[in-house]
């Protein structure tokens, strides 16, 4: 062991902690305020107290808001990865024309037209159809935009499912719906969920578009509430604020460990939430 | 994956046919034809008029040509925001995000399997906490007087968010978004062939010279590709509103924000949307060459 070795194993424990503290310090905010009795914008060790939790059960809006979100999460979800679903087997297995040139569009729109570039006309399309305050019409918008990176990571799962299993089912007459049903579904299930889980994530966090759309707090879901909860005096509601941004985040939190346990988290493309 | 089947008729394994794979097709793609093909293209439409969201111009807009693209172009502010927008993307993704991915995936290849697991699962936690809970995180370690910055440095009289808008929300993104590039370098890391590595490490050679001259020819397309998606994604981030709303004086006015206070604040509906204009261009350039870049690897 000389001693450059050395400096250089200390060197490198450095950097690694240095990197830990950098990622694990702001979070560690909300472990401690939750249940602190004087919660403030900083880090201390914490005055425990449950007060906190039940000032936000008990706040008008907290709970409402958070259904709210789960209503607007689960219809963007569901409609998202059942026609992603349909649109990518169809493209995997049948060459309908044009199918190249629309996988094309299909990759460029997912990344060319994000919300904030389209945002403005969203808008407006949305005042003129009268669905600002329509918690569905907002769940479509939010799914018309993950969409197209679904379709397209789908459509890489069902590629690699073998044709061979649906080939035997129909050899024994299987029709195309018991297909579907009973060989494509069950086995095309670990690209299904990645895509049910991505469209989750993105829904839940999504800011900007229920944000634009969903002006009456008793619709808003959980991230326009979150931002907006100030006490009778106009500041910031520290009560409040760090117990509910640890309830609204630990659905979130219990995805990522169900998927980093039971598949990994390996690489699918252009995935970001 | 080609068929290997003669006649071709065997790709459709299912017996679906054409016509039912279009009615397969057909839902995803009126969604997407209504809520983001139809607003990309308005988009053009409404630039080119005075549409405002209050007043005269709410109920007749006028077509105004091309007079908001030349405004823009001229206002202070709009340029002010592209510069700002070229220096966010800049600092947090090309340089921040990129560098510390490709370190974090370099460095915890030799890490004990415990504390690697322990590190990727922050990172990947700081980058699928939803942005609203992350902003008050990240208040909560700028913020004056009680931030966690502060009292680490000794100066709590900072107020870090106010006096250093620019340099605090480039940090923050890249704690933010660091976890992309660090799962794209690492499997792009684990094709790099061992024995490379090994001969490398066997004919004395540094880190820096092993990374440089075995490392880097293998993983050149992975930089390319991650570059482009990141920059994309940053200059299409809507979360520096949460941290400073463009504030203080326009000093952190990024174009996302820039582009929602012009329509949704001062009402201005067509000359945001020239300005999202620009931004959609921008994106489609980023765009173009990571397709072309796909499809060569392809």
């Amino acid at each position: 062991m000389s001693p450059l070795w050395v400096v250089r194993r200390i060197g490198f424990s450095v950097l690694v902690a240095v990197v830990l503290a950098f990622f694990a310090v702001p979070m560690l905010w909300l472990a401690s305020a939750p249940f602190d009795s004087k919660p403030g914008l900083g880090l201390r060790w914490p005055d425990w107290t449950f007060a906190n939790v039940v000032a936000t059960f008990g706040h008008p809006y907290a709970l409402t808001s958070l259904l709210n979100s789960l209503v607007l999460c689960v219809v963007a979800t569901v409609v998202t990865t059942v026609l992603a679903a349909l649109a990518a087997y169809a493209l995997s297995r049948v060459r309908i024309p044009g199918r190249d040139l629309l996988l094309y569009l299909l990759l460029l729109l997912s990344s060319v037209v994000t919300g904030t570039a389209a945002m403005v006309p969203i808008f407006v399309m949305m005042l003129q159809l009268g669905l600002i305050n329509s918690q569905f019409g907002t769940a479509l918008v939010i799914a018309g935009g993950m969409l197209p990176a679904a379709i397209f990571i789908l459509k890489d799962f069902m590629d690699a499912v073998p044709r061979s299993y649906e080939e035997s089912a129909r050899v024994f007459g299987a029709s195309p719906r018991q297909v579907l049903g009973h060989v494509v579904l069950p086995v095309a299930r670990p690209g299904v969920a990645t895509i049910f889980v991505w469209a989750f994530v993105n829904a839940w966090g999504n800011f900007l578009l229920p944000f634009l759309l969903l002006r009456d707090v008793g619709r808003q879901p959980a991230a326009v509430l979150l931002r907006t909860l100030y006490d009778e005096g106009g500041s910031a509601n520290l009560t409040v604020i760090p117990v509910f941004s640890l309830l609204y985040s630990i659905p979130v939190v219990v995805l990522y460990l169900f998927v980093n346990k039971r598949y990994g988290f390996r690489f699918h493309g252009g995935i970001k939430s | 994956m080609g068929s290997s089947r003669p006649g071709g008729a065997g790709l459709d394994s299912a017996g679906l046919g054409v016509r039912r794979a279009i009615g397969f097709v057909a839902p995803a793609l009126l969604l997407i034809a209504v809520f983001l093909v139809f607003p990309a293209l308005w988009t053009l439409y409404i630039g080119i008029t005075n549409y405002q969201l209050t007043g005269p111009a709410a109920a007749n807009p006028r077509v105004v040509g091309l007079d908001n693209v030349v405004e823009a172009v001229r206002d202070p502010l709009f340029t002010n925001s592209v510069w700002l927008t070229a220096l966010f993307v800049l600092g947090s993704a090309v340089i921040g995000q990129n560098a510390l991915g490709f370190g974090l995936a370099w460095l915890l290849r030799t890490v004990r399997p415990g504390l690697r697991r322990t590190i990727e699962g922050l990172v990947l936690l700081s980058w699928i906490l939803p942005g609203t809970v992350v902003a008050y995180l990240w208040f909560a370690v700028l913020s004056r007087d009680t931030g966690t910055l502060g009292l680490l440095l000794g100066s709590p009289q900072t107020a870090w968010l106010v006096q250093y808008p620019m340099t605090s929300l480039i940090i923050f993104n890249v704690w933010r978004g660091t976890a992309f590039s660090m799962l794209l370098y690492s499997s792009a890391l684990a094709a790099v062939p061992p024995s490379q590595l090994e001969t490398a490490r066997l004919a004395g050679a540094s880190g820096r010279q092993t990374v440089r001259d075995v490392v880097f020819p293998h993983i050149r397309g992975h930089v390319l590709t991650n570059t482009l998606l990141i920059s994309l994604w940053t200059a299409n981030d809507f979360t520096p509103f949460l941290l400073t709303a463009g504030g203080p004086n326009h000093r952190s006015e990024v174009l996302p924000v820039l582009i929602y206070r012009q329509a949704l604040e001062s009402g201005q509906l067509g000359y945001a949307s020239a300005m999202s204009l620009l931004l959609l261009v921008g994106n489609l350039a980023i765009a173009l060459v990571y397709l072309r870049l796909l499809r060569r690897r392809a």
